[in-house]
């Protein structure tokens, strides 16, 4: 394909969203955050600084934790992206989502689904056992209420119930 | 954020054929698009090179290793090779931004990776390196977090980096390709200091590319250590980091390299201090008689006076572990 063909003020893009293939045209400037939210309705993932500074907007792209919000959307063709949405179900939870509610791992909730994202990203990383390693793997995601106690305590719930 | 217009590029030979101006290649976003919001950059097209084949990292014949441009800071941070026989750039690596970001920022885009100065950051307020010419608004400003080494009248901006710091004692080349065909530039030639011209961070022309990185084979027998203080213990810029790689025999420095951020306008490197350590005693002595002279030079602005003795201990302890007996 030349890449004259792609020229233009909107941009095909063509990806996975928690399994459904969805295929859009996008003004360029949209970032992954606003799309997933304005265009696809999934309003899960939360703007919280819009600059990669909070974590609050946290989705995972081909299985890997990143920042929606300093991504455009017409970066992802072809990408597998999951957000807190496909996670789980009021019924049928993901381990990480009942260990926040079994350890009160949150206050008022905004920051939560992002802190979920990158909980359950972690579970698969290379990060240490102790809690002082989970706060540093979790230093991007930030909690105005101050629940990273809890949040620390809910992962290495998981993280020792898998052995 | 203005508009602009979005392609990919299928090749190099693709990105670099379409270069004008006002274009910039974007890989993963974590400098570019958050600089974009604040409408400090302002492309009119924009040139996605992330379908690039850049992203291997690969042994060199001669024992070194090859990190290509769109290897992620967190891949290459944790490739077994680079943890075994090049530690200190895993450790700045994982000290560096947060795992997401770490997802996505690249190689390349971590060398380009631009200042944390507020005053750049804010187009309403006088930044040379932003807007030539306009003043710079961080001298007898908010200037703590801002360099004591390399400055000049015109800008007193930091490098953020801290992959770049440890490339600098790991004397990294650097790849590029131009329109005009390919060069190497050895790391130490790559950053300049700001001068008269701050908006030239690099000697990076207009149109070029950086398509890898590569190391030299390890040394034999060599130590290393990454430290950085901040003012939080994760997900902050350096107020002062070390990089150091020591060799040391029967007690004696045979070799030493040594690269500081946090406190200089680029990845700071200074002979002086690596040749007034070798062949010496490994001593806390010789250490801060090191730091004396790094620091000689330093010009402390208004907020960060601070920063000269946190430098110099910084260094001290840097070289007091990489060289302590095992």
């Amino acid at each position: 394909m030349s890449i004259l063909e792609l020229r233009g003020s909107a941009v095909k893009v063509a990806f996975t969203v928690n399994g459904r293939p969805v295929e859009l045209e996008v003004d360029p400037r949209a970032t992954l955050l606003d799309t997933l939210r304005d265009a696809l309705g999934l309003t899960g993932t939360k703007k919280g600084c819009d600059h990669g500074q909070c974590g609050a907007c946290t989705v995972h792209v081909d299985g890997r934790r990143v920042n929606s919000c300093l991504s455009f959307a017409a970066m992802h063709e072809g990408s597998t992206i999951d957000t807190i949405e496909g996670l789980g179900t009021p019924e049928n939870l993901h381990p990480i989502q009942a260990a926040f509610l079994e350890r009160d791992g949150f206050q008022c909730g905004y920051c939560t689904p992002g802190q979920i994202m990158s909980a359950v990203a972690l579970l698969t990383e290379p990060c240490g056992q102790s809690d002082a390693d989970v706060a540093e793997c979790m230093s991007g995601n930030v909690c105005r209420c101050g629940a990273y106690q809890n949040i620390v305590a809910a992962i290495q719930s998981v993280r020792k119930a898998r052995g | 954020m203005n508009a602009f217009t979005f392609s990919r590029a299928r090749s190099v030979a693709d990105a670099l054929g379409h270069w004008h101006d006002n274009v910039r290649f974007l890989a993963g976003g974590t400098t570019l698009i958050d600089l974009m919001k604040l409408n400090v950059e302002r492309p009119a097209e924009i040139i996605d090179i992330n379908a690039l084949p850049l992203a291997e990292v690969t042994r060199t014949p001669d024992g070194g290793l090859s990190i290509g441009a769109l290897a992620r800071n967190s891949d290459v941070a944790h490739h077994p090779d680079v943890v075994r026989d090049y530690p200190l750039l895993a450790q700045a690596l994982r000290s560096g931004a947060s795992v997401q970001l770490r997802n996505m920022a690249s190689t390349g885009g971590n060398l380009l990776q631009r200042t944390r100065c507020v005053y750049f950051r804010d187009p309403a307020m006088a930044c040379n390196k932003r807007s030539p010419g306009s003043g710079c608004a961080a001298i007898g400003g908010f200037n703590r977090n801002l360099a004591i080494l390399g400055t000049s009248a015109h800008c007193i901006a930091t490098n953020p980096s801290d992959q770049n710091v440890a490339l600098t004692a790991l004397e990294a080349t650097i790849h590029l390709s131009g329109s005009s065909g390919a060069r190497s530039v050895p790391i130490g030639d790559f950053y300049l200091v700001p001068g008269e011209t701050p908006e030239r961070e690099t000697i990076l022309e207009p149109g070029e590319l950086v398509t890898s990185v590569t190391l030299p084979p390890p040394a034999a027998g060599a130590r290393s250590i990454y430290l950085k203080l901040r003012d939080r213990a994760s997900y902050e810029f350096a107020l002062a980091s070390a990089a150091v790689v020591a060799t040391v025999r029967d007690g004696t420095m045979q070799c030493v390299r040594i690269a500081m951020g946090g406190i200089a306008t680029k990845p700071w490197r200074n002979l002086d201090v690596e040749i007034a350590l070798q062949g010496q005693p490994a001593t806390h002595e010789r250490f801060t008689e090191a730091a004396r002279i790094l620091l000689s030079d330093a010009k402390p602005q208004s907020e960060n006076g601070f920063k000269v003795e946190l430098a110099k201990r910084c260094l001290v302890h840097a070289l007091s572990l990489a060289t302590a007996a095992v």
